[in-house]
């Protein structure tokens, strides 16, 4: 039974030396024989997949996550937490925005607090052509709704006073600001999600790797799964498993059009509050902002080459921090702490995949690239809604796979030409 | 960072080269004779495998010249680097 959080159970707990707090989730050994809906991922995606078609879809039955790891182990747990939705198309504005309207509101949802912080995503213009496009990103979001404001470099400097506007190897042209953008704390979206799909019924097991994908011989149908906790039978499987998805797929037999790079990011030692927003800057690959212990923390750019190895080389974290160094020169004599990567799938347009695939009873959401946490809640919803009917959800019916083939791309790749 | 093997200049750092994809995907003879599913697998679909993997890469700051390369993408680690005009070596036992 999962306590209701709030000041009269923090009290009682309080009273009572904090003893009586139950585990946030419950976590099976085993799973059961048989599901009618079995999400193979249990990062913050797959667990807001199962938490919505449990709240939203009730009649799908019984829903369960596998996860090979453990909940928030794999890239939930390890990106940079940027969340915003100034994307360049109506249809990437539409499905980002989704996400960040129900980031606002997530915490009282869940009954975790998520610890959603709005406080501004800047991208720097570092060139004549970063300006061009940054304004066309301006404009376009201006048009499908979504906020995003033109920054003179002194604007810049005012909304981010440790900057150097001046900086003579990254000269600062000006900078386009989504004030509703900001960070979250990534483990608590992966264990909040956790809680409340449990509370509503659904099986979370950890360390239970999805080994094959059985199908029927007549009609191809998916009939179940091998994990190396037994075989569960599923008529209907979500994967949403980012860099493994193509492992996952070539078990149902398709090839997909992704590839799977390394994606590092490091944090520094923590100080007091120095940084008060998210900053990017796409022409050097970094990403800065500062988490609540106080580290800096920062994002680099990914591996050139497809990998599973969860490291990358030592030369991608130099270059984004000789960047932070040159635009934020008050961090120079910062220690850095630690540094890690994860595997991202990225596909050729960098826009997501999220429907229905060639094999009945297969779904899909991947694809997320290096962007994926800031879509977390809307991924969720729009994917639930799929899988509960069988059919894309609106705002997910252009990121189908079939865009491949059609060759409708939505091309945020070419729209930012660099990783996001 | 990788130390990888360009067969023309030898073992150089990884900065020098440029990764340039799954390796020994033909381009269709008769693009015009394709159907566009089969359009699509040749632009877009991958095997992107967890082990050996055939990929190319460019040497850029070097010779600037194409080779093949055979990499676990687990450990990254390189088996054998070919010349695009040389027999594939075969995939290590171990």
């Amino acid at each position: 039974m999962t306590t209701r959080f709030g000041l009269l159970s923090l009290a009682r707990e309080a009273l009572r030396g904090h003893r009586g707090w139950a585990p946030q989730w419950r976590s099976p050994e085993r799973p059961q024989p048989a599901y009618d809906v079995v999400i193979v991922g249990g990062g913050g995606h797959g667990l807001a997949t199962a938490y919505y078609l449990a709240k939203e879809h009730r009649h799908v039955g019984r829903i369960a996550v596998l996860e090979k790891g453990w909940i928030g182990g794999g890239n939930t747990g390890r990106n940079t937490t940027i969340i915003r939705s100034n994307y360049l198309f109506p249809e990437s504005a539409a499905l980002y925005d989704h996400a960040v309207r129900l980031w606002d509101g997530l915490s009282r949802e869940l009954d975790y607090n998520v610890m959603f912080s709005p406080r501004g995503v800047m991208m720097l213009a570092h060139s004549v052509h970063d300006e061009q496009v940054f304004r066309r990103h301006v404009h376009a979001n201006r048009l499908d709704g979504v906020d995003n404001e033109w920054l003179t470099p002194a604007q810049a400097k005012a909304f981010c006073p440790p900057l150097d506007i001046a900086c003579a190897r990254y000269p600062v042209l000006g900078a386009a600001l989504q004030r509703r953008g900001g960070v979250a704390r990534h483990d608590a979206v992966a264990w909040g999600y956790a809680r409340a799909a449990s509370a509503l019924g659904v099986d979370i097991i950890q360390e239970c790797e999805v080994t094959g994908i059985a199908r029927d011989p007549r009609g191809g149908a998916v009939t179940g799964l091998e994990t190396t906790k037994g075989t569960v039978r599923c008529p209907r499987i979500g994967v949403v498993a980012a860099g493994s998805t193509s492992l996952l797929m070539a078990m149902a037999g398709l090839r997909m059009p992704l590839e799977s790079f390394p994606l590092q990011a490091l944090v520094s030692e923590p100080v007091k509050p120095v940084f008060p927003c998210v900053v990017m800057s796409n022409t050097v690959h970094a990403y800065i902002s500062q988490s609540d212990k106080g580290e800096l923390v920062i994002g680099a750019g990914t591996d050139g080459y497809n990998s599973y190895s969860q490291a990358g080389g030592v030369q991608v974290l130099s270059h984004a921090l000789e960047a932070v160094c040159e635009l934020f020169p008050t961090f120079r004599r910062m220690r850095m702490l630690r540094s890690w990567g994860g595997i991202v799938d990225t596909t050729p347009d960098r826009s997501p995949i999220i429907g229905t695939t060639p094999v009945p009873g297969l779904f899909v959401n991947c694809g997320w690239g290096t962007g994926g946490f800031k879509a977390t809640p809307g991924s969720g919803h729009v994917f639930a809604a799929t899988i509960a009917t069988g059919a894309p959800h609106p705002i997910a019916a252009p990121f189908a796979l079939e865009r491949f083939t059609t060759g409708r791309l939505i091309d945020e790749a070419a729209a930012a030409a660099v990783a996001h | 960072m990788l130390l990888i093997r360009c067969p023309w200049c030898g073992e150089r750092p990884e900065p020098e080269f440029r990764h340039a994809g799954e390796a020994h995907i033909a381009r269709p003879a008769d693009p015009a004779a394709q159907s566009d599913a089969d359009w699509a697998a040749y632009l877009y679909l991958r095997g992107n495998p967890r082990g050996w993997h055939r990929e190319r890469w460019r040497h850029v700051h070097g010779c600037g010249r194409f080779f093949n390369a055979l990499r676990h993408t687990g450990t990254d680690r390189f088996a054998a680097t070919y010349r695009p005009d040389e027999p594939r070596p075969d995939i290590p036992a171990a």
